[in-house]
């Protein structure tokens, strides 16, 4: 028992929180082992953020324990926050400070000393591109910007264990890979890391492990292939051609259950992909047709999650 | 514990920076003594001594409750709250924290009239019980602020009508302006249920070299409520703390 609670950085056991009669996180066990970046999806209202803030010891379980590192979060509840670092879904900076001292400030709740404040401050401004801005107030920022801040703000204590809920929601393209790549980079120096996302082709990236909570409840928690394996199944071949053709004009192609418009591609549901390859190739070159794309795709990780999703309603 | 005394401070530095311009405080804090002291002083004869302190007491009153109630409900509304409850501090250190910037600024506003006191000749009898006074009566009123700010709302208005309700019927009954020694005694009862009370009458000593309680009354009495609001305020905002989220 001892050793299994140094693996695991987070322990859950049937974490339970109910809202009134409702039970917005039901009896949930998860657990996470150390350096893993770990997903947790699920549809508005699944109860992820439910999730996050008793984690992170922002609001008390109805029942259930958490430990991280092996430390209840009940029982001890300051040193267990001094280790991690926390991004709230819906949390902002002190708008009326600076940048910089929206940092200082983290710094000194945390008990970081003066230096390496000063120092980490530096680079995390250098490395979230807001240098240049740092003595601004954060009223003058953009949305983009507060939130690299925020992300900057959770790591001024070098947290061992980092919880990320939506980070990259609402953000454009470069700032939500730059987050990404902090993700990553985080994981390469063997930190932990939970994150919720709306995002499944970022889970998809990042992620080793992801759980799928609905209605309070955990679906699936696999490693992202296992989980499409699982559904497996159909497999499925994505064709355009240079001129539109309708779904009616495709001959009867073997092994084809389903043929669905997708764009200006066509999704061929097959059970034999190859065959079905075969025979678009010979439909196109008897109807002089030019293939423009040809792909096969296996289930992503939203099929899985829209499957497990559904399932349970 | 000396950690969380000293994360205490920094909130208090934060709280500083952040809240002694805001509008409400300034208002309730500043103004709104002045003018009620002057609206009931004007065309009366009343010893000048008298009148300084009952205008020390009650500013120390009205500044140290000014900025308490207004840093949670602000908090709630700008979303600051999830960071700081995520940190690792208890709520008392977040608490104390606020409580110091109040007291702070409770502590530099009465240097006014005290100073325009000297100014106009009037003599301190007792600095150092003064001042022992006014520091403890700047934490009792800022923690007395806290429970009012304990209310689960955004609203900095709503906070303020609160504790507005609460703190005029105070004035009143607290012998700043009629000491308590002239009143009924149904009056006196209810004199010695205010803090204010205590500090006025502290004061009075300090300036005038006598007052209606023995002076460790006073200061027996506003240690009491200190401790008594600070319990309760920490109780009150671990309760309401989730439901600002
Ligand atoms: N403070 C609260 N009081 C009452 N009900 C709440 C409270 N917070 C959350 N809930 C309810 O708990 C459930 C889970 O909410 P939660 O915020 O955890 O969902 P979520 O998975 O984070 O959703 P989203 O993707 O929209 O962020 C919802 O039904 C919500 O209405
Ligand atoms: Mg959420």
């Amino acid at each position: 028992m001892g050793c299994r609670i140094m693996e695991n950085v987070i322990e859950v056991k049937k974490l339970t929180k109910y809202y009134n009669e409702l039970a917005a996180v039901d009896h949930i066990n998860v657990e996470v082992g150390e350096g893993e970046v770990f997903g947790f999806l699920g549809p508005n209202g699944a109860g992820k953020t439910t999730t996050v803030r008793m984690l992170t010891g922002i609001i008390k379980p109805s029942s259930g324990t958490v430990s991280i590192m092996g430390i209840d979060i009940q029982r001890d509840p300051i040193k267990a926050k001094q280790m991690m670092g926390v991004v709230p879904e819906l949390s902002n900076a002190y708008t009326e400070l600076s940048a910089w001292n929206n940092l200082q400030f983290m710094a000194e709740l945390y008990g970081v000393s003066k230096i390496d404040a000063r120092q980490r401050a530096e680079e995390l401004l250098m490395k979230f591109d807001l240098y240049g801005r740092k003595d601004h107030k954060v009223r003058t920022f953009s949305k983009g910007m507060k939130q690299k801040l925020i992300i900057a703000m959770s790591l001024m204590n070098d947290p061992e264990i980092l919880f990320l809920d939506e980070p990259t929601s609402g953000l454009d393209v470069q700032s939500a890979r730059l987050i990404r790549d902090m993700v990553l980079d985080l994981h390469k120096v063997g930190k932990t890391i939970f994150l919720t996302t709306h995002y499944m082709e970022e889970a998809n990236q990042l992620c080793s492990r992801v759980a799928i909570i609905n209605h309070g409840k955990i679906a699936a928690i696999d490693a992202p292939e296992k989980l499409k394996r699982r559904i497996g199944g159909l497999e499925c071949v994505e064709v355009s051609f240079d001129m539109p053709v309708d779904v009616f004009d495709l001959p009867d192609i073997s092994g084809v259950i389903d043929i669905r418009m997708s764009g200006d591609k066509l999704r061929l549901y097959t059970s034999e992909p190859g065959r079905t390859i075969y025979q678009l190739v010979d439909y196109s070159r008897s109807n002089n047709l030019e293939i423009v794309t040809l792909n096969t795709l296996t289930p992503t990780l939203e099929d899985v999650f829209i499957k497990l999703t559904e399932e349970m309603e | 514990m000396i950690d969380q005394l000293k994360r205490a401070c920094a909130i208090a530095k934060k709280d500083v920076r952040i809240y002694y311009l805001k509008g409400p405080v300034i208002i309730f804090g500043v103004l709104f003594p002045v003018f009620l002291f002057l609206a009931f002083v004007i065309g009366r004869d009343l010893p000048v001594d008298f009148l300084i302190a009952g205008l020390l007491s009650m500013t120390i009153f009205f500044t140290s409750m000014s900025v308490t109630p207004v840093i949670a409900p602000t908090e709630t509304q700008t979303r600051n709250l999830e960071r700081l409850a995520a940190a690792p501090v208890s709520i008392t250190t977040i608490l104390l924290g606020d409580m110091l910037a109040s007291v702070l600024f409770g502590i530099g506003i009465s240097l006014v009239p005290i100073l325009s006191g000297m100014a106009i000749g009037v003599t301190v009898k007792h600095p150092f019980i003064l001042a022992a006074g006014i520091v403890l009566a700047a934490f009792c009123f800022s923690a007395m602020g806290l429970i009012f700010s304990s209310t689960p709302t955004s609203m900095t208005s709503t906070v303020m009508m609160i504790s507005t309700m609460v703190k005029f019927p105070l004035v009143f009954i607290s012998g700043i302006f009629i000491p308590v020694g002239e009143l009924p005694s149904w009056g006196r009862a209810l004199a010695s249920l205010s803090p204010l009370t205590y500090i006025t009458d502290l004061c009075r000593y300090s300036f005038q070299g006598t007052g209606y309680y023995p002076i460790g009354v006073d200061i027996g009495a506003l240690l009491l409520f200190l401790v008594i609001f600070m319990t309760a305020a920490v109780k009150l905002h671990e309760k309401s703390l989730p439901e600002r989220l």
